[in-house]
């Protein structure tokens, strides 16, 4: 109201505070105002191993990255153009992150003696004009709060937690987003506790009320919605795409969806989204350990189940045995390794790309499975619907290598409409004379998956080497010369679309190649050269195990 | 249902049997192959799925479905197949090395679920595939291959361990009792969950005459305390009498036979079982054997599509296009 608008094409807001101080909640929050305003948008939380390190410490910095844009954008962006700290810690964790001239907020009322020399600030930077090449706004967010919460019958504790509802109207003001859903997001969230949720809606309309009214803030922006494709949207996370794109896996193929899962971070969240969708006939099993958790997803397999195993990194270290008794089976099972950083415990918040040798090799014998990386949250979506189709056609082993990187990282998605999914129908062996339970297809090389039940074909398999076609014990050495081919040949022969290159000159001379959750930084730099006019080509894979059959020619047609 | 009129003959596969001449695992596959007919289940609908060891070949020489799976993993293969496909019977076969060393979390979880397998646990007391090496029911002192100066760990109790695990069905039968054996199949079989059968087993090979003590005509009668529902425990020589909070080992004269424990293998309290499955030590001198405890227990199986089943009757099956198209949504035109 009278204050001026700034028009901005796009913004990185980075959300920063204690553990304990709501910022995932407060990131989610406004990222969904900002989806539902159009623009496009990518997320990263970033929070540490301890689920509550003391207070007001460099350890318990917990913040969400937020860019935002009015054109289709790749990365949750490089560096803040706005920073809102709610302690000394916060402010020194990130501070490293921001250009000069970017936007700190902080809650200055946290910017005590105990807490700055907490974190080892000698002078206080509000005051010592350390962060003079700054636009700092040091604001009372917990004293307002405080403040205006006054005339409910809350504890002063319980006042402050809202003050990040009342950092979040502040920003919801700055950059006009609608407060609608937030408002009833809350009344769904906190309907049960009136006391809580008058609390957090007042805290939330003071902040607006706060930047519109306060001489501190000058101006607010505002940035047009993004020119996207027509459809339907949603904000999705890569964890809640995988559920997702299993689920409906499992209703387009008519397979139980049978996940065995031992918790881990950041694969974790699989277990949780898919435990909450049991009206879809969805059975999840949280095992006594990792190893437990694939045997029973190869056992449901076995009875005719889509079997599923999520887990990272270490877990997948332990799994390793029972995929390989997956390849011998040849039985239909999807192994989901959300990758942190290694090696060992690692960094388990933290995001990785270094599985891919475990994911190929990382198995006794000759042991080919396949692998499929998504490259973008949503695209987990179409990933888990293709190793579906690729482990209940070929009768294989399929590992998804996520990242934590994607997994919690979200975007915009276009929902596809029912018409669009693919038909992923399976056909059990059925009642036959002389069955031979290692008999192939001649075109995709899949033995039959007979399922117990099936009158008259009771058979035996086992991890000991097959016979061909019988799969009775052999120890022949030829038989496993052909065996190993076999099983190698159907990995090796599974459909898959060829690899697309973005050149849109078509001839480039430098090929970027990418895989994972690299698509996005990768495009993002693609389109920064080709603005400075630099001639280069994008490529970037999805299929690791079989590669696209053209990949040799691909990168045959640049010189580098 | 129509009726199935199943003989033994067709419980047993075309492979040729290849355990050592004097296995116990031949009696105790005979066994079962004779039971199994009696189960009156179609041949297509029982799984036998093991895992690694000498026992674990079994699934081989029975014309079922089968799956000899890896070391120690056939509790967690099972208990995957059994909650997706409650219509199925299935048993696990393991040995002393696959179920209480290398499998051993599995198998005390799949207990405390109580989910619907029946384990058959063949213990030989030393590992015979690898040719030799003392076991996790080795006595102590052992002197085998791994441990020519003897061994130093105190051995398992199958049972007592069972029960610790919040088992709902244990028993203890011997490789050539047919008779005893196929009784406690019978109950296994009847009783709704988990169960877990120890069975003695000899190997001539590398731990011969390990239950000789309770196998031999001349030992057998004063070793073996016989445990049956609703009768005195007791021996040829001795019996079992309530000593507090436990029980005590008492030869028969020294009491009244009224004073003599009546067994009760639906007894609710596990710590009566327990009591009756220390008797059976090392030298077996008293061995119970029989089932120690049977009783009722939700199985995990049906809990887990219970909750399914509730759901979808409150709620409705649940509908894609409405899941892909929930939480905050926006059009773009």
């Amino acid at each position: 109201m009278g204050k001026p608008v700034v028009s901005l094409d796009q913004v990185t807001i980075r959300f920063a505070g204690d553990s304990g101080d709501g910022m995932q909640l407060t990131g989610d929050r406004f990222t969904m105002d900002t989806a539902s305003l159009g623009n496009d948008l990518s997320t990263l939380p970033n929070y540490p191993a301890e689920i509550r390190a003391p207070q007001g410490t460099f350890a318990g910095v917990s913040s969400f990255q937020l860019h935002f844009a009015d054109h289709l954008i790749q990365t949750p962006g490089d560096a803040p153009d706005i920073l809102v700290a709610m302690n000394p810690a916060a402010l020194m964790a990130n501070i490293k992150d921001l250009p000069r001239g970017a936007t700190i907020i902080v809650d200055q009322d946290e910017f005590t003696t105990r807490n700055l020399s907490k974190v080892g600030y000698e002078a206080n930077p509000l005051e010592d004009g350390s962060l003079d090449s700054y636009k700092v706004h040091a604001v009372g967010l917990t004293s307002l709060t405080v403040a205006a919460l006054s005339g409910l019958s809350l504890s002063r504790k319980e006042a402050e937690r809202s003050k990040n509802m009342f950092a979040l109207g502040l920003l919801s003001w700055m950059y006009h987003r609608p407060t609608e859903a937030t408002e009833s997001f809350l009344k769904a969230k906190f309907g049960k506790k009136p006391e809580i949720l008058a609390a957090n809606l007042l805290a939330y309309k003071t902040g607006w009320n706060y930047g519109e009214t306060t001489e501190d803030f000058a101006v607010s922006y505002e940035i047009a919605p993004a020119k996207m494709p027509a459809g339907k949207y949603r904000n999705i996370s890569g964890n809640t795409a995988l559920a997702h794109g299993l689920i409906a896996a499992s209703q387009l193929s008519g397979l139980k969806l049978f996940l065995g899962s031992y918790p881990i971070t950041p694969a974790s969240d699989i277990l949780h989204e898919l435990s909450k969708h049991k009206k879809f006939g969805v059975i999840t099993f949280q095992a006594e350990d990792e190893i437990a958790a694939i045997g029973a997803a190869l056992g449901a397999a076995y009875g005719g189940a889509l079997g599923i195993t999520a887990t990272s990194g270490p877990g997948l270290a332990l799994k390793g045995e029972t995929i390989g008794l997956g390849v011998m089976l040849e039985l239909p099972l999807i192994i989901i390794d959300v990758q942190r950083g290694g090696p060992s415990t690692g960094l388990p918040t933290k995001t990785e790309q270094a599985d891919l040798l475990q994911a190929m090799y990382g198995r006794n014998g000759e042991s080919p499975v396949v692998v499929l990386a998504p490259s973008t949250p949503s695209d987990c979506f179409a990933i888990a619907l293709e190793a579906a189709r690729i482990a209940t056609t070929y009768r294989v082993p399929v590992m998804i290598l996520s990242d934590g990187y994607i997994a919690n990282g979200s975007e915009p998605w276009k929902i596809p409409s029912m018409s669009e999914l693919p038909d992923l129908h399976v056909e059990f062996a059925k009642t036959q004379e002389d069955f031979l339970p290692y008999l192939r297809d001649t075109k995709t090389l899949a033995r039959p998956w007979a399922i117990p039940g099936t009158k008259g074909l009771e058979h035996r398999i086992g991890g000991v080497e097959k016979a061909d076609k019988t799969g009775a014990i052999s120890y022949d050495p030829m038989n496993h010369d052909l065996m190993v081919r076999a099983r190698a040949a159907k990995v090796a022969g599974v459909e898959i679309p060829e690899l697309t290159v973005d050149d849109p000159k078509g001839d480039a001379d430098v090929l970027l190649l990418g895989w994972g959750s690299t698509f996005g930084p990768i495009a993002a730099a693609v389109e920064s050269l080709r603005a400075n006019g630099e001639n280069i080509a994008q490529a970037h894979l999805r299929y690791i195990n079989p590669f696209p059959k053209n990949l040799g020619k691909v990168l045959e047609r640049t010189q580098r | 249902m129509t009726e199935v009129t199943l003989t033994k003959k067709d419980f047993t596969s075309d492979q040729e049997v290849k355990w050592c001449p004097g296995c116990g695992d031949y009696s105790i596959l005979s066994t079962v192959q004779s039971y199994l007919p009696e189960l009156g289940v179609p041949r297509e609908n029982v799984v036998f799925i093991s895992g690694i060891g000498c026992s674990s070949r079994f699934p081989y020489y029975l014309d079922t479905y089968g799956m000899h799976s890896i070391h120690g993993r056939a509790p967690t293969i099972a208990s995957g197949l059994a909650i997706s496909r409650p219509d199925l019977s299935i048993f696990v076969i393991t040995g002393d090395g696959d179920s209480l060393s290398i499998g051993g979390n599995h198998l005390i979880h799949a207990l405390r679920r109580n989910v619907n397998i029946k384990i058959l646990l063949f213990n030989n007391r030393i590992y015979g595939l690898t040719k030799g090496q003392y076991s996790p029911t080795s006595e102590q002192g052992k002197v085998t291959k791994s441990t020519p100066l003897g061994s130093l760990d105190t051995p398992f109790n199958p049972v007592s361990l069972a029960i610790g695990a919040e088992a709902s069905f244990v028993a203890r039968s011997i490789d050539s009792d047919r008779k005893h054996l196929t009784e406690v199949l019978r109950a296994a079989s009847a009783h709704k969950g988990s169960a877990l059968i120890e069975i003695y087993q000899n190997c001539p090979i590398f731990n011969d005459g390990a239950f000789d003590t309770v196998k031999d005509n001349e030992t057998k009668d004063g070793a073996l305390l016989k445990m049956v529902h609703g009768e005195p425990i007791k021996s040829a020589t001795h019996g079992l009498v309530h000593a507090g909070s436990s029980l005590k080992l008492v030869e028969l004269g020294s009491v009244a036979e009224s004073e003599l424990v009546v067994h009760d293998v639906h007894n609710p309290d596990p710590s009566y079982a327990f009591a009756l499955s220390r008797f059976s030590n090392s030298k077996l001198d008293h061995v119970p054997v029989g089932i120690f405890r049977d009783v009722e227990r939700a199985e995990y199986g049906s809990q887990v599509n219970g909750q399914i089943s509730d759901i979808i009757a409150a709620q409705g099956a649940g509908d894609l296009e409405t899941l892909l198209t929930s939480g905050d949504t926006w059009d773009v035109a």
